[in-house]
């Protein structure tokens, strides 16, 4: 239909030299298009809006990298701001409390409810061996109620057995009666769609809730939902305090906008996503999928790991160019301390090393924590551009400031200092190997401030003796360290 | 209550009337480049896509306006300009009395509303003394059939249905021998709802529109889409779809009654200037209602007087 968001940001930067900083005009001439992909898939203008103003931010001034095109780099940023947006966390259903937990539908007309809920029994029932009761509120449209119990007969959940001429509030209220006299974990109420403007039916569904009291009020919306997502997502949330949201049909083509606006508007979390016709359909939300379907590239996860590789590889070369020359200063201990970060931490890598879980403990009593590695970055930090090129400017007053700058004391400044010392001295014994083997050898002990037990300084801040005899396995280099930050998003 | 207040009171409840949120732009004299640029965005907001939006918003741009830009003024240019864009497609269902039965076919997505379309496409012909029929396609969802026989017994009209799981090319038809042999003026045939993309679903519509054709070529007369009026730019997608399917030769929205604009129309006119309808502004029987071009295109804009 259109040429996709990333072709024309290549378009976009075509014209842009390979180095430097990202300029405000080329971001602004990126966003455009960034902004025309996200409402052509459907995410409402006010939601396009601050998003663009966010992203804006981050990118105007952001180094561009050798070995990234400016493109790519955009969509990473632009990428990463997605799937925040959209939810870095998993939102299970609460459906934890005393027995029965209530759970209420709503939403609009056609949006899925009725399918929804029989779904959600389903999987209820058969993944988390809850016993769990359909009730159908919908006194409005023609055999909706005899649609829920098809389904939950198909199900095999109980179907609460339908009344002649009750109100919603009269069935929810038999409802939950009914599933605590007979022992259920789990009372789900389909309601009838609504448009947002009837107060009437607004008022029906307040009253609902204010009776049954529900642990989780979800918002069933239709992926394909245009902008109008933005005042059914507003009034619902007013009117009944959704809790969550659960974006039906995302196994057609609709790119789902709505499910960005949605989420912005209630900051509700997408709990679940419908993805077919069978009972079985429905998922668990996967917010980078989600992400790469809204910007239309399929492949753009892949893209964004690639650029987040380069721009690994690249800093890691670097460093280890300047250490074979002998240049590892204050700025690179700060880089490497960063990587780590970025990895997960301490914590982080010690899990992804073999045979190192058990010794997680040890560390932790050493009080070797992630709090160290921060402490030690505030403590660079404090250091003038000076003082990082050329550590032999600290003397005991230099030191003293730099202590309270960063809010650490002098000692542990001085640690700092020693264990950069030794680093450096280890990177100049490497000297003489290619940059490449340098690095190798750095990186099979080369955490900031090195390993101990033939690994240069030890941890930051130092590893008690008992580990000095070596770490098993650590030869082979750390895993993702230099390499691509793998292993670390969960 | 008439479709063109029930629109009205639905849109103004809202942000909506495109127009109220242009209240910057009155009272220059003309709209500058710069400016238009808010045009663009309200239109959007109604649903319109970031193409149609900016070819309107143009439009406006050109317009000259008498002396300062009022309220009315714009809105009556953005009226205008709708109205210019639908006039061409606004044309009403009408089965022709020689078909015998005139046999219109409801597709689309799921949750549209095809199934209440059904029921209240018949209600209106019923009230117009034509006899009717509805065939329950929608062998698939559950209580679908049960759904479409309530409201055959609303509107007194014969529903023929099979059991669910049915195949529903063989129940089309069986409707539409029944309808020839019993001369029926309309059959309406009702089917399940089904995504586009998903292609053997879309096969199974072809099969129904290939068997109805070997009683009828003609068949079917109409071959309608049934448009939710809160969806987004996926209408494009849906509507080039279902025309490559089922030849689909018009299209009915619904849900007009809620806050959503149905902007999507305009962007739908221009693509494929299929005929639109009618449009749904309830769940009664009587809630559909011709399409009419400067209606919609007044509640759309916030034209404020309706004589």
């Amino acid at each position: 239909m259109f040429d996709s968001l990333k072709d024309k940001l290549q378009d976009v930067f075509s014209a842009l030299g390979k180095r430097g900083a990202l300029r405000e005009s080329d971001v602004d001439t990126a966003l455009r298009e960034v902004r025309l992909a996200l409402l052509d898939a459907d995410v409402a203008l006010p939601v396009v809006k601050t998003f663009i103003a966010r992203v804006r931010e981050q990118a105007v001034g952001s180094d561009v990298l050798k070995s990234v095109r400016p493109d790519q780099q955009v969509i990473k940023i632009v990428n990463d701001a997605l799937v925040e947006v959209l939810g870095s966390e998993p939102a299970p259903l609460n459906i934890a409390a005393n027995p029965p937990a209530v759970i209420l539908m709503a939403g609009l007309q056609g949006s899925g409810k009725t399918t929804t809920a029989g779904k959600l029994a389903l999987r209820l029932r058969s993944r988390e061996r809850k016993k769990v009761m359909l009730a159908s509120l919908d006194v409005t449209r023609p055999a909706a109620r005899q649609q829920l119990r098809i389904l939950g007969e198909q199900a095999e959940v109980g179907v609460l057995p339908e009344a002649d001429r009750e109100s919603p509030a009269q069935i929810a209220k038999r409802a939950l009666q009914a599933a605590q006299l007979q022992g259920f974990d789990v009372l789900i109420l389909d309601t009838a769609g609504r448009v947002t403007i009837d107060e009437g039916l607004m008022a029906e569904l307040r009253e609902v809730k204010a009776l049954t009291n529900p642990h989780e009020v979800l918002l069933v919306a239709d992926a394909m939902t245009g902008q109008d997502a933005v005042t059914t997502a507003t009034a619902f949330k007013q009117a009944v305090d959704i809790t969550g949201i659960v974006l039906t049909r995302l196994d057609g083509d609709a790119r789902g906008g709505a499910a960005l606006s949605m989420r912005e508007i209630t900051g509700c979390p997408i709990k679940l996503v419908g993805v077919g016709e069978k009972q079985d359909a429905l998922e668990e939300f996967d917010p980078a999928r989600m992400a790469g379907r809204i910007l239309d590239m399929g492949d753009v996860v892949a893209l964004v790991e690639k650029a987040a590789e380069t721009i690994e590889v690249e800093e890691a070369e670097r460093l280890a160019k300047r250490m074979a020359r002998g240049q590892f200063d204050m700025n690179d201990f700060l880089s490497q301390l960063r990587q780590l970060q970025k990895m997960g931490g301490l914590g982080g890598i010690m899990g992804m090393l073999p045979g190192l879980g058990k010794m997680q403990k040890q560390i932790a009593a050493a009080g070797i924590d992630d709090s160290m590695i921060r402490r030690q970055e505030a403590i660079i930090l404090s250091m003038t551009n000076k003082e990082r090129v050329s550590v032999g400017l600290l003397n005991a007053s230099r030191r003293k400031r730099i202590a309270a700058g960063s809010g650490t004391s002098v000692q542990e400044v001085n640690r700092l200092v020693k264990q950069y010392q030794e680093m450096a001295r280890m990177m100049k014994k490497m000297g003489g190997k290619t940059g490449a083997a340098a690095m190798k050898a750095l990186m099979g002990g080369g955490m900031p401030g090195g390993m101990p037990g033939g690994m240069p300084g030890g941890l930051p801040g130092g590893l008690p003796g008992g580990l000095k005899g070596g770490l098993p396995g650590l030869g082979g280099g750390l895993p993702g360290l230099g390499g691509k930050p793998s292993g670390k998003k969960k | 209550m008439s479709w063109l207040k029930k629109l009205t009171s639905g849109l103004s409840k809202t942000s909506a009337r495109v127009t109220s949120s242009l209240s910057s732009l009155l009272g220059r004299s003309s709209i500058d480049a710069s400016s238009i640029e808010e045009v663009e965005d309200a239109l959007i907001s109604a649903d319109l896509g970031t193409a149609a939006a900016a070819r309107l918003a143009e439009r406006v741009r050109r317009h000259k306006f008498d002396g300062e830009v009022t309220a009315e003024a714009l809105a009556g240019a953005l009226a205008d300009g709708i109205t210019e864009i639908l006039e061409p497609v606004a044309t009403p269902l009408v089965p022709q009395p020689g078909d015998r039965p005139h046999v219109v076919l409801l597709v689309g997505v799921n949750g549209s509303g095809k199934t209440t379309t059904a029921g209240k496409l018949a209600q209106q012909w019923r009230q117009e003394g034509k006899s009717v029929m509805l065939a329950a396609g929608d062998t698939f969802r559950a209580a679908a059939i049960e759904q479409l026989q309530i409201w055959g017994e609303r509107t007194g009209t014969e529903v023929i249905a099979g059991a669910q799981g049915g195949d529903a090319a063989a129940l089309a038809y069986q409707a539409l021998e029944r309808a020839r042999a019993q001369g029926t003026d309309v059959l309406i045939i009702d089917t399940a709802g089904r995504l586009q993309n998903r292609t053997e679903l879309m096969d199974e519509l072809a099969k129904i529109v290939r068997v109805i054709r070997k009683l009828d070529e003609a068949a079917p007369h109409d071959s309608v889409i049934v448009l939710d009026g809160t969806v987004g730019q996926n209408a494009l997608s849906q509507v080039s779809a279902f025309q490559d399917i089922a030849d689909v030769s018009g299209l009915i929205v619904t849900k007009l009654d809620g806050s959503a604009k149905g902007g999507v129309v305009i962007a739908l006119a221009e693509k494929f200037q299929l005929p639109v309808h009618a449009v749904g502004v309830g769940e009664g029987a009587d809630d559909l209602q011709p399409f009419e071009a400067r209606d919609f295109a007044n509640a759309l804009a916030g034209v404020s007087s309706e004589t």
